[in-house]
């Protein structure tokens, strides 16, 4: 039923037709179950009148901490999806044994793994990354918010639109059936003709904008906007994680973007970049898109190294053992990052030299990464290490992410590599740095500033069985398939002959299975902690509930819109420690109003916008994609002629603040 | 260590003083940035071109297609327009609202000059069978050339707003911030092009 033969084109619709609606049962009942949730959730921001409140508190926002917590909330509502695909993928192949061809078809198999993909790294993992460090960088730095807080907020609604056109896949047309990486010819106009590929093209698109915007916002931040008395190696380490990060981003996310729009030119106008004829080479696209995808892998675990350091100094109750060289470590990996590209084609044929030149970098690599293990592990060594949620995430990814290291150094060797290559076990491995990395990274993060950001501390009970479901889950699931790679078995097969590999994908959904227990605890324990946010052992009146180190501790939890009523003047490392430790009280009176950004609906209207023009241009309506066009532009000159774009908060309403902070103190002690 | 006593002083850890970031210190710096990030997509062009430019599918080369004459004037037009937008800077730092426009109109036709040329020299290659579609090195070259022709044609559209907004609000400190990083990008865009003038045209055709 795949492809709609007849691709007709109205001038109304463009190729958009009933035809569009896809008619496979599962997705139809997905269909109908998001519809009704959809639905329901209207009207009950209708009803209790919740629309004016989120539009004026948060969609206009351009307070760091609400666009943080905003790309969080996008983050996991995106992760559900993908998981549901993980799962869908693992049922499938553990049934798909003697004879049988499981539940899915390949059209919709192929979606499947295509969108699994794309969602986790681009709609999970970096809105994720991108909200902690909207959230904690301009606290760490003791700054009032970003250097460009309205280009804060259209980054933010410009990753939404990209997630909106992605879902929108699901129920109308088709996405991708290529792979997340979309390579030629393969995702040329040939051999995928419909809209599967223009979905992800756009979807990557208008959120890539986001990306690289938000990039450039905190790279500057950090450069322009800390504290008096921050220099550079007095910086946080997260601070410094999320400094390189973001230089990987501006640094590379152009190239994607520039590469999706030469693959757009092929299927659109007929060019011959990625085609087999007329001089075209798809092996310039594979090299182009990996000049991205590489810096990209670092993009993601670096925060997360950044937040692995903030934690184990914190619980171990020590500074950390070998700032200086941590913060070498992320410089050297920031430009190593891009020495390694290669290594994820070496079948290409590029001969021996230029093989060994990238398998020996990639190998190298491993260096900073190893000294940074070892600085984790002496910061914990004579330290009164406290096992809290964030701490037991840490040592998880410690054992977790070790191994998916060195599976990683057995792929950089390149005769190894031509058996390896694109087997089972590559999934294995990136699932074992990116899952024990990444996601470890992002629970402990989460365990470690929601009582920043909310107030109130999670649930302890729920939060260890998450651990424990998602930590034997993991391993569970992806161990077999290092066996099954080894034994040959490649990626993104649907179906088996050989009847002695389905006890490993049993296995492997059985490991599936757990972690969606994990993800189902977690959402417990959210909810637990919500529910009962105001019970004494749950509030945070302090601000500082971890005996934290950095400025986000220094003030209340959570945080006012200003975030410091004075700006904190730092002399050393772990200011907020020190601070302690000098038994330096803040200031408590004349208080002097305090300069802010004005909250401005122009981000929401121009991404908007964007996502319009996007699936116009998806389904070829040519004439609603002009039109929108000129409304982004037309609306971007219309928001230059407004100059107002500042206020200031009265010294009496900060006073008033600090009052409240003052008596809630007073309470705590 | 006295610095010690001193930081006892719990004044010594907060800034009781009103903080001013200068309006818009960060502005420059991001604005350079960004055109850092633009400069990378120019770069994956080149190297685009780099290597299909002698992928030409038994179809016309940079020999057959390119006028150097015409090129010569093209470029000219666009090193007129930096050296205008130049003046207009230099007006503005004096002051001289009326004589910032005018050199920024002086500039803005140079521009579209620039736009024309390029315009007409695309219309008669497409017209000779030579379009983007007909082999990797024209789909190279049209991409390249036309990604520069496209930030000249957004240049334009900013410039002409510029002019709008300084002639309306005069050269506040906001607008003149604005005239700079339009500054920044459109010798941005002349740097570029010395790029596409040597590898494209110069080293296509000598």
């Amino acid at each position: 039923m795949a492809i709609p033969t007849n691709v007709e084109t109205t001038f109304l619709l463009g190729r958009l037709n009933f035809d569009a609606i896809p008619k496979e049962p599962i997705v139809l009942a997905t269909f109908v179950v998001v519809a009704i949730g959809g639905v329901a959730l209207v009207a009950a921001l209708t009803k209790f009148k919740l629309w004016g409140y989120l539009w004026n508190e948060w969609f206009t926002s351009v307070d760091h901490k609400k666009i943080g917590i905003m790309y969080m909330i996008l983050g996991l509502i995106m992760f559900v999806r993908g998981f549901a695909d993980a799962i869908m993928m693992r049922a499938q192949q553990a049934i798909a044994f003697n004879g049988s061809e499981g539940y899915l078809n390949a059209h919709h198999y192929d979606q499947i793994f295509t969108a699994h993909g794309v969602i986790m790294i681009f709609f999970v993992a970096m809105p994720f990354v991108t909200g902690l460090m909207n959230y904690v960088v301009p606290l760490q730095i003791g700054a009032r918010d970003v250097s460009f807080p309205f280009l804060n907020n259209f980054s933010f609604w410009m990753t939404v639109g990209g997630a909106v056109i992605v879902m929108a896949s699901l129920f109308v047309g088709e996405f991708a059936q290529t792979g997340w990486l979309a390579f030629p010819p393969l995702s040329g106009i040939a051999y995928s003709p419909w809209v599967g590929v223009d979905y992800y093209i756009w979807g990557l698109q208008i959120a890539g904008v986001g990306t690289t915007l938000s990039g450039i916002n905190l790279m500057v931040t950090i450069l322009k906007m800390r504290a008096p008395g921050m220099t550079m190696m007095k910086m946080p380490v997260f601070t410094w994680t999320s400094f390189c990060t973001n230089i990987l981003i501006v640094a590379s996310f152009p190239v994607l973007t520039m590469t999706l729009i030469l693959l757009t030119l092929d299927r659109y106008l007929g060019t011959n970049f990625f085609t087999n004829d007329l001089g075209g080479s798809p092996m310039m696209y594979i090299n182009l898109i990996w000049i991205w995808g590489h810096p990209e892998v670092y993009i993601l675990i670096l925060p997360l190294f950044g937040v692995f350091s903030e934690v184990t100094s914190t619980f171990s109750g020590k500074r950390l053992f070998g700032y200086t060289s941590m913060v070498y470590a992320t410089v050297c990996i920031t430009v190593l990052s891009y020495l390694v590209w290669l290594h994820h084609f070496f079948t290409m044929g590029s001969g021996a030299s230029v093989n060994s030149f990238f398998g020996i970098t990639t190998m190298i690599i491993s260096i900073p990464t190893g000294a940074k293990l070892f600085n984790w592990l002496f910061t914990m060594y004579h330290g009164r290490v406290r096992f809290e949620l964030p701490m037991m995430w840490t040592i998880a990814f410690m054992l977790t992410f070790t191994i998916g290291g060195m599976t990683g150094v057995l792929l950089a060797v390149p005769p190894a590599d031509f058996v390896l290559h694109n087997s089972l076990f590559l999934i294995a491995h990136f699932h074992n740095v990116i899952i024990g990395g990444v996601l470890f990274g992002l629970f402990a993060a989460i365990n470690f500033w929601w009582p920043k950001a909310f107030g109130f501390k999670l649930n302890v009970f729920w939060g260890k069985v998450s651990f424990w479901c998602w930590v034997i889950g993991f391993w569970l699931a992806f161990m077999p398939l290092y066996i099954l790679g080894l034994m040959g078995v490649t990626r993104r097969m649907r179906v088996f002959d050989d009847p002695s590999l389905q006890i490993w994908f049993i296995i492997a959904a059985l490991g599936a299975v757990l972690i969606a227990a994990g993800i189902g605890a977690m959402f417990v324990q959210f909810g637990i902690s919500i529910w009962k946010r105001n019970e004494p052992e749950y509030r945070d009146v302090t601000g500082d509930p971890w005996n934290g180190r950095t400025l986000e501790w220094a003030t209340s939890s959570p945080p006012p819109s200003y975030n410091f009523a004075f700006t904190p003047v730092v002399h050393g490392l772990d200011a907020w420690a020190e601070m302690k430790e000098a038994g330096a009280a803040r200031p408590k009176a004349d208080y002097i109003p305090i300069h802010m950004p004005r909250y401005t609906g122009t981000g929401v209207i121009l991404a908007g916008l964007s996502t319009i023009c996007g699936m116009a241009l998806i389904w070829y309506i040519w004439w609603l994609a002009i039109v929108s066009f000129l409304g982004i532009i037309a609306y971007s000159i219309y928001h230059t002629f407004n100059y107002d774009r500042d206020y200031y908060v009265p010294a009496e309403e900060v006073s008033a603040v600090e009052k409240a902070r003052d008596l809630q103190l007073a309470q705590g002690a | 260590m006295s610095t010690v006593t001193q930081l006892q002083n719990p004044a010594a850890y907060w800034e009781t003083e009103p903080h001013h970031h200068p309006e818009g210190a960060s502005t420059n710096i991001g604005f350079w940035v960004y055109l850092m990030s633009d400069c990378l997509m120019f770069a994956v062009l080149f190297a685009t071109y780099g290597v299909l430019h002698g992928n030409l599918a038994a179809g016309p080369g940079p020999k057959d297609l390119f006028d150097l004459e015409l090129v010569a004037v093209n470029t000219a037009m666009l090193l007129f327009s930096s050296i205008t937008y130049g003046f207009a800077m230099l007006r503005m730092v004096k002051g001289d609202k009326a004589g910032t426009l005018k050199w920024l109109a002086i500039t803005l036709f140079f521009g579209l000059c620039f736009l024309a040329i390029e315009l007409y020299e695309f219309h008669h290659m497409i017209h000779v069978g030579a379009g983007p579609q007909r082999s990797a090195f024209l789909s190279a070259f049209f991409t390249l050339v036309g990604t520069h022709g496209l930030h000249v044609t957004f240049g334009s559209i900013w410039l002409i707003t510029l002019m709008v907004q300084v002639s309306k609000f005069g050269l506040t400190s906001a607008n003149q911030r604005r005239l700079m990083c339009l500054s920044l990008f459109w010798h941005f865009l002349d740097l570029i092009w010395i790029g596409v003038f040597t590898v494209v045209y110069l080293m296509g055709v000598i």
